[in-house]
């Protein structure tokens, strides 16, 4: 092999005086990094994914990790990653597939948003003794209500609404199928959402019978692979999501490889056991917005009405226009995927360079639907790129109802976003089937954390809200005024709709 | 059997049209017939039960979609996506139908007397004794059986018209396409192979061929003895290969 092998990308080393030798390390690496020879524990570094296990395991705080221990020639232009990149496809000819989300060093416009408090003129409102209005109605509203008035001086509503989702935080966890993570890891978010009053996505993966107890907080996805997908799957979600792209991976399908369709996961998707599961790019039934308004209604009609439809795109240079032609389509709700957003897997030149942020996404897709006159007519969900509750707060003040995290919800049970998720060994159980790794993670516990996640950037929105002197969320969607950018460009912050600061 | 009802169709509008027939299934009825369909999309969408739906007219869009046991027979052409990601059940068409018919389908049977548009059978997938069934007696449009997973699609050229057709599955990876006389291998999409059918595999479709010619009152005789070309999956894993990882 002419190139040989590249510069290792993490050192492990281990503290001698420290070490007590319990072998945890050991038990605890999935990718084979330790192993003992004679009286000493025995380093492969180049196996290490970063994923920190170790690191959470060891009694001692032996273990040091060090990331890129060798440099190449610093050089702008030809980064580590560009030269790794061409050293790997020189060598097979392929496709490079990576995991997690856009690994690109894009200013992140969240941090170059600010957001607004009051002084003096008006007065914050303290949460602790106010009500602060978090509860969330995703759906269409209508433009206009019509009320009778009783004899008793009641008064009774007489226009008929369509079902919303009544979601106690606009905070809900997006799809992640059963399949790319664990049914324990999907049972540990499943309680999180039911104790938290919210929602979470199923994926394109089925609904695990395990699942069933939460499925009133569950929103099915129906995808182009159509995999788990019957009428008694559609009935159990609280909502149906037609997913039509991914932020991570704009304009392409997936496939779930043959090996991590397991018995239990063959049954769930309701395909052969060790097939590849392939999701086409496109819906073969929806080549235009009018075959997705048939989709739409027709899902509308099996389920007779009783559930509202979300449509999920990636967030796009044309990403308004395409979301007013969803808006007609009858939809409830639109999901916006910008490019930040995580996945299992996504080829790399994909998730690196194609769709645009979720800011931008959600800004343009709030002002084009009030242009026309149709917001009330569907709820936009922001997601892809979520970290904090700051970006929370800063995307519904774009335009956003409610947000879907993902990445961060991972973290709350432990992922270290080491992006080896395709590799059926994630080491806290959670984007992996094997049954030992699987049992790492224990839903009693993983629950607790997602659901304290939730409570945390729950309470801190209306800290946020109240500080402002809001103190309901409609008050604050799309409410740029209580935004400025700082460090943005002219363009960017007309597209935002925002002010500068000190403007 | 239980009773039969009678809906008259004429300018209703689906979602009406739709509850009626519920209706009538929870009422126990055993064959429910529609008169002049004329375009009402989704018809027997999301419908359990066994009860036969008997379509007077051309039904609209992805007619009985999710469906999961009922028959249903349209007398007349069909649109687009008729047995769209169904479960189980019976979808038999006296005339032609659009594209992507039996998209998606997981189990039953769709059977079209008549000729089929572009993608039929596309992604239709099997599991466990689940194992959709496409029988075209006309021929189909191109892109046929693209990204099959399972199930077995069979297009019997009873117009007399060579398969003409390109982009013959494509991306299949389960499943098999059966098609009347000899399809050049030009026709075949990446992913697909073609191989002669066997003895055993044309006992194998023998009992569905006799099943669509029952249905339509047909002589099964000549189509059973008739030439087939069958196409499989080149490999059950058609993307393997195409990655390498970061
Ligand atoms: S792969 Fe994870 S557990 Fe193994 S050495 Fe690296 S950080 Fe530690
Ligand atoms: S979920 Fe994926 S990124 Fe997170 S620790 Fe597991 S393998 Fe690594």
């Amino acid at each position: 092999m002419s190139l040989g092998s590249t510069p290792l990308r993490y050192r492990i080393s281990i503290d001698r005086e420290r070490c007590m030798e319990c072998e945890r390390c050991i038990e605890n690496c999935s990718y084979g990094v330790f192993r003992r020879e004679g009286e000493k524990i025995m380093i492969d570094s180049r196996k290490c994914t970063a994923c920190h296990r170790c690191l959470a395991m060891c009694p001692r705080d032996a273990i040091m990790l060090e990331e890129y221990p060798c440099d190449y020639r610093s050089h702008p232009v030809w980064t580590r990653q560009a030269r790794e990149a061409i050293y790997n496809q020189a060598k097979t000819g392929k496709i490079i597939l990576s995991g997690m989300g856009n690994a690109l060093d894009y200013p992140i416009i969240f941090d170059r948003l600010v957001l607004d408090a009051c002084q003096v003129t008006n007065p914050s409102i303290d949460p602790l003794r106010e009500p602060m209005e978090v509860r969330t109605y995703l759906g269409k509203k209508p433009s206009r209500i019509e009320v009778k008035k009783k004899e008793n001086g009641d008064v009774e509503l007489v226009t008929e609404l369509v079902p919303n989702l009544q979601a106690e935080t606009p905070i809900m966890i997006g799809h992640m199928s059963y399949g790319a993570i664990s049914l324990n890891a999907q049972l540990s978010m499943a309680r999180a959402v039911a104790e938290t009053g919210t929602f979470m996505g199923t994926g394109e993966g089925g609904l695990h019978e395990r699942l069933y107890p939460y499925q009133n907080h569950m929103i099915v996805q129906i995808a182009s692979g159509r995999f788990g997908v019957d009428i008694d799957y559609l009935e159990r979600g609280s909502a149906i999501e037609i997913k039509i792209g991914q932020g991570a991976k704009p304009g392409i399908g997936g496939h779930l490889p043959g090996e991590k369709v397991c018995l239990d996961v063959s049954c769930t998707r309701m395909i052969p056991l060790g097939s590849d599961a392939i999701s086409p790019a496109p819906h073969h039934d929806i080549y235009s917005i009018e075959d997705l308004a048939q989709l739409v209604r027709s899902l509308k009609e099996a389920t007779e009405w009783k559930k509202p439809v979300f449509v999920k795109i990636a967030a796009v240079h044309n990403a308004a226009a395409i979301a007013a032609g969803i808006a007609r389509s009858g939809a409830d709700a639109i999901v916006l995927d910008g490019f930040k957003g995580g996945t299992g897997a996504a080829p790399r030149v994909f998730r690196d360079h194609v769709g645009i942020p979720i800011e931008a996404a959600v800004a343009s897709v709030d002002a084009k639907l009030r242009g026309q006159g149709i917001r009330n007519e569907v709820s936009i969900i922001a997601s892809g790129g979520i970290r904090e509750s700051a970006d929370v707060a800063k995307a519904i003040a774009l335009g956003a109802d409610a947000v879907y995290i993902g990445t961060a919800a991972l973290v709350a049970m432990g992922c270290r976003v080491c992006g080896s998720c395709y590799r059926n060994l994630c080491p806290w159980g959670i984007a992996t089937q094997q049954q030992n790794l699987v049992d790492r993670l224990d839903p009693d516990v993983a629950s607790k954390q997602v659901a304290n996640l939730i409570n945390a950037w729950t309470l801190e929105l209306a800290e946020l809200m109240g500080a402002a002197g809001i103190n309901s969320i409609e008050s604050l969607r799309g409410n740029r005024d209580r935004l400025r950018g700082y460090m943005l460009d002219e363009s960017l912050m007309s597209v935002l709709d925002v002010k500068q600061v000190g403007a | 059997m239980g009773k039969t009802v009678t809906i008259d169709a004429k300018g209703m509008h689906y979602t009406p049209l739709n509850k009626k027939i519920r209706q009538a299934v929870a009422d126990g009825a055993g064959e429910i017939i529609i008169d002049n369909v004329l375009g009402q999309r989704f018809i027997g969408n999301g419908l359990r039960g066994d009860a036969t739906i008997v379509v007077n007219g051309v039904p609209g869009g992805d007619l009985c979609m999710f469906m999961s046991g009922p028959t249903c027979i349209v007398h007349g052409n069909a649109d687009h996506a008729p047995g769209n990601t169904m479960n189980a059940g019976k979808v038999i068409i006296h005339g032609s139908a659009g594209d992507a018919v039996a998209h998606s389908m997981r189990g039953g049977t769709v059977f079209v007397r008549g000729n089929i548009g572009y993608r039929g059978g596309i992604h239709m997938k099997q599991y466990d004794d689940k194992r959709p069934i496409l029988v075209v007696g006309g021929n189909a449009q191109s892109f046929l059986g693209e990204y099959m997973a399972g199930g077995l699609l069979i297009v019997l050229g009873m117009d007399g018209s060579e398969y003409f057709g390109r982009g013959v599955g494509s991306g299949i990876h389960g499943g098999e396409i059966v098609i009347r006389g000899d399809v050049d291998g030009s026709r075949l999409g990446v992913g697909a192979k073609k191989l002669p059918l066997t003895e055993d595999d044309r006992q194998r479709i023998a009992p569905v061929i006799r099943e669509f010619a029952g249905a339509f009152d047909l002589d099964p005789a000549e189509l059973l003895n008739a030439e087939f070309t069958r196409i499989v999956p080149a490999s059950a894993r058609p993307f393997a290969g195409k990655y390498t990882w970061e």
